[in-house]
């Protein structure tokens, strides 16, 4: 009998608690999963699992604008792999959904029972609308792999429109997510509330879309000892470096401008998680800018920091920036960590194999298109075993 | 005519007929134990808060231009003419942006349900629809809590206000806050002392995401138009090369 390796051991331990996590969520109702209540309604879920989640698969809509509109085909590798995630981070934002909202079953009423004036009737539809186009963006890889030649002609002739539709649709509801909380200028800190809350959230999403690309390819060349796309990863990371720091600025003007900015020195809980999540989109444009982009490992800790700035940046907004204006002290319940780490476990798992069994990194894909497809996939799987 | 509700903490005794009543009502449990918890809860839809020697009531404030009514994609709470807001469990999906939004910490979710619903005050709809007042109205032996058309609420609460000033802060509290309610009240301390924000805006809060929401149309199509007006153009010249016959039209398809 084959060892089976540690990875493989805790992917099902992660997978065992988020199911016992979801029989609990399922028959005793969020209050015997979670620590949410009535003076703290949205917990690490919405923070990480939706906010984090759509904004990690802001790289779908990025390359997609990068590569169709504005036409830059070196990007073309790592547009497939790109696509990939953001379908996946997207169904699992649906599935997170299914744990987070009181009554799942009727998650279909966002769409009949319209209120325009709600941002998160905006965020629904944009979700559904775009999750869809995902699927089309996707749908050629399967048809290429089982050689379906009509359906992709058909999806072919549709493709602009579709690709424009998808970039507008994404744009629209990353920052959507920052609109949501403008309604509270009451309860949300000042060192985050701001009336440009959508733009910072629109911005940050691209920045996050670039730097998980960055992180894909790298875990991907290794996993599948491939060459890393150094060139390419390089002009990729000077725009991050660039968007970050016209992030940084933007937050900073606003922050002098709304009078705000006294308080990042207040000892303060919120000061110091703030000053770590400008430390960590500000270390990768450093590192960027000072020249290191052809080595590597550079590249993917700069890329690592960003995405991780990212995440730090929406737990404030959703969590740190809350909790004092709620009167309570909001921690997460270890069953709502367990389906959150089930869910990005589940993803991994999905990422790998697709990318096993579908033609999504442009190498395999033009072996099987030069013929001999069954050949070359087979010695694709050889050379990866 | 528009409904509205008095509350003048000067009067209440702190009896708490008021939580007994309005739990009858929604047939709700009430003992002493659930008395104590001086905290607004799907089992507790208002409650007496003890604050030194005063008593003050909590509720919906069911405000002129809700909160709650924006934020849900659904449509669940309705600003009725009649000035209650009120809800409709039928609708409501769960998401829980109108407890996260609402500026006065109102409504209350059903943790331990597994349908869970939203639970706040609808100021007695349909008893003041059939001209009835309210539960709570009905029980309160101090005149501290009183309901009534609306302009009859303010005009009372300026007489006590007038009659001894002494006793009263010159302020009506609901007049302007987030834009006004229909729930007013009346202190003989300043109101932060009670419990209640003194640091909300006097106008409302639905147009802060509502000027955003309604650009979205037109970022819409004007993004629309961009990025195929981009498309267009670095795709042009591809295809100026191609009819020229210099290069390969390898680039020039698309496909993913
Ligand atoms: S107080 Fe809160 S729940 Fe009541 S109407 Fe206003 S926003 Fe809605
Ligand atoms: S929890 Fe229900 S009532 Fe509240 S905003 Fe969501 S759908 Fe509407």
């Amino acid at each position: 009998m084959r060892r089976v390796p540690v990875w493989k051991w805790v992917f099902i331990a992660l997978m065992a608690a988020g199911a016992y996590a979801t029989y609990l969520r399922a028959f005793h109702g969020l209050g015997a999963v979670t620590h949410l209540s009535d003076q703290f309604p949205w917990g690490i879920w919405v923070a990480f699992d939706v906010l984090c989640g759509v904004g990690l698969a802001a790289g779908g809509f990025t390359l997609v604008a990068v590569v169709h509109i504005f036409n830059i085909e070196k990007y073309r590798p790592i547009l497939r792999p790109a696509i990939l995630t953001a379908f996946l981070g997207y169904l699992l934002v649906v599935l997170a959904l299914m744990f987070d909202l009181g009554r799942p079953d009727r998650i279909w009423h966002a769409l009949v029972m319209w209120n325009p004036r709600s941002v998160m009737f905006e965020v629904a539809w944009c979700v559904m609308l775009y999750t869809t186009v995902l699927f089309l963006e996707f749908l050629p890889v399967v048809l290429e792999k089982f050689n379906l030649q009509a359906p992709l002609k058909l999806l072919h002739a549709i493709s602009v429109p579709l690709i424009i539709a998808g970039i507008v649709l994404s744009t629209l509801h990353q920052s959507s997510l920052g609109t949501l909380y403008l309604i509270v200028p009451h309860k949300l800190d000042p060192l985050w509330y701001s009336p440009l809350l959508p733009l910072f959230f629109f911005l940050s999403a691209i920045c996050v879309g670039l730097a998980m690309t960055i992180f894909e390819s790298w875990h991907s060349s290794r996993a599948f000892g491939r060459q890393l796309e150094v060139s390419l990863l390089g002009g990729m990371s000077r725009v991050l470096a660039v968007l970050l720091s016209v992030y940084l600025v933007l937050r900073f003007m606003d922050l002098s401008r709304r009078g705000a900015i006294g308080r990042i020195w207040e000892p303060r809980i919120e000061s110091y998680l703030f000053l770590l999540e400008v430390a960590l989109m500000a270390l990768p444009a450093l590192l960027i800018f000072r020249g290191h982009t052809r080595r590597p490992a550079v590249l993917y800790a700069a890329s690592v920091m960003a995405v991780f700035g990212f995440v730090t940046n929406r737990l404030n907004v959703a969590v740190t920036g809350m909790e004092r204006a709620s009167g309570v002290v909001y921690l997460p319940k270890w069953t709502e960590l367990a389906v959150t780490l089930a869910i990005i476990a589940l993803g991994f798992a999905i990422f790998r194999l697709a990318v096993q069994y579908l033609p999504i990194f442009e190498e395999t894909h033009e072996e099987n298109r030069a013929g001999n497809g069954a050949q070359a996939e087979e010695d694709y799987l050889l050379t990866r075993a | 005519m528009a409904k509205a509700i008095l509350f003048d903490s000067t009067r209440c005794v702190g009896c708490r007929e008021c939580e007994r009543a309005c739990a009858e009502k929604w047939g709700n449990p009430y003992n002493d134990q659930i008395a104590e918890v001086e905290k607004l809860s799907a089992q507790k839809l208002t409650t007496i808060e003890t604050h030194g020697e005063r008593f003050q009531r909590r509720l919906c404030l069911h405000c002129a231009e809700p909160t709650c009514v924006s934020v849900c994609p659904v449509g669940a709470f309705e600003k009725t003419a009649l000035g209650p807001v009120v809800y409709d469990e039928k609708k409501c999906i769960g998401c829980r942006y109108c407890i996260m939004a609402c500026p006065f910490q109102v409504p209350a979710y059903e943790w331990s349900e597994i349908l869970p619903r939203v639970r706040k005050c609808d100021m007695c709809y349909a008893r003041q629809a059939k001209g009835e007042p309210t539960a709570c109205t009905e029980v309160c032996p101090a005149d501290a809590t009183l309901s009534g058309d609306y302009e009859a609420m303010v005009a009372e609460a300026r007489k006590r206000i007038a009659d001894s000033p002494g006793d009263y802060q010159p302020y009506i509290y609901g007049l302007r806050e987030v834009g006004g309610t229909s729930v007013l009240f009346l202190s003989a301390v300043p109101f932060n002392e009670l419990g209640l924000r003194t640091d909300l805006p006097q106008s409302p809060l639905p147009p802060l995401t509502w000027s955003v929401l309604s650009a979205v149309p037109d970022i819409a199509t004007s993004g629309a138009v961009l990025m195929g007006g981009i498309y267009w153009i670095t795709h042009r010249r591809e295809a100026v090369a191609k009819a020229e016959g210099r290069r390969p039209g390898r680039q020039k398809e698309v496909r993913q």
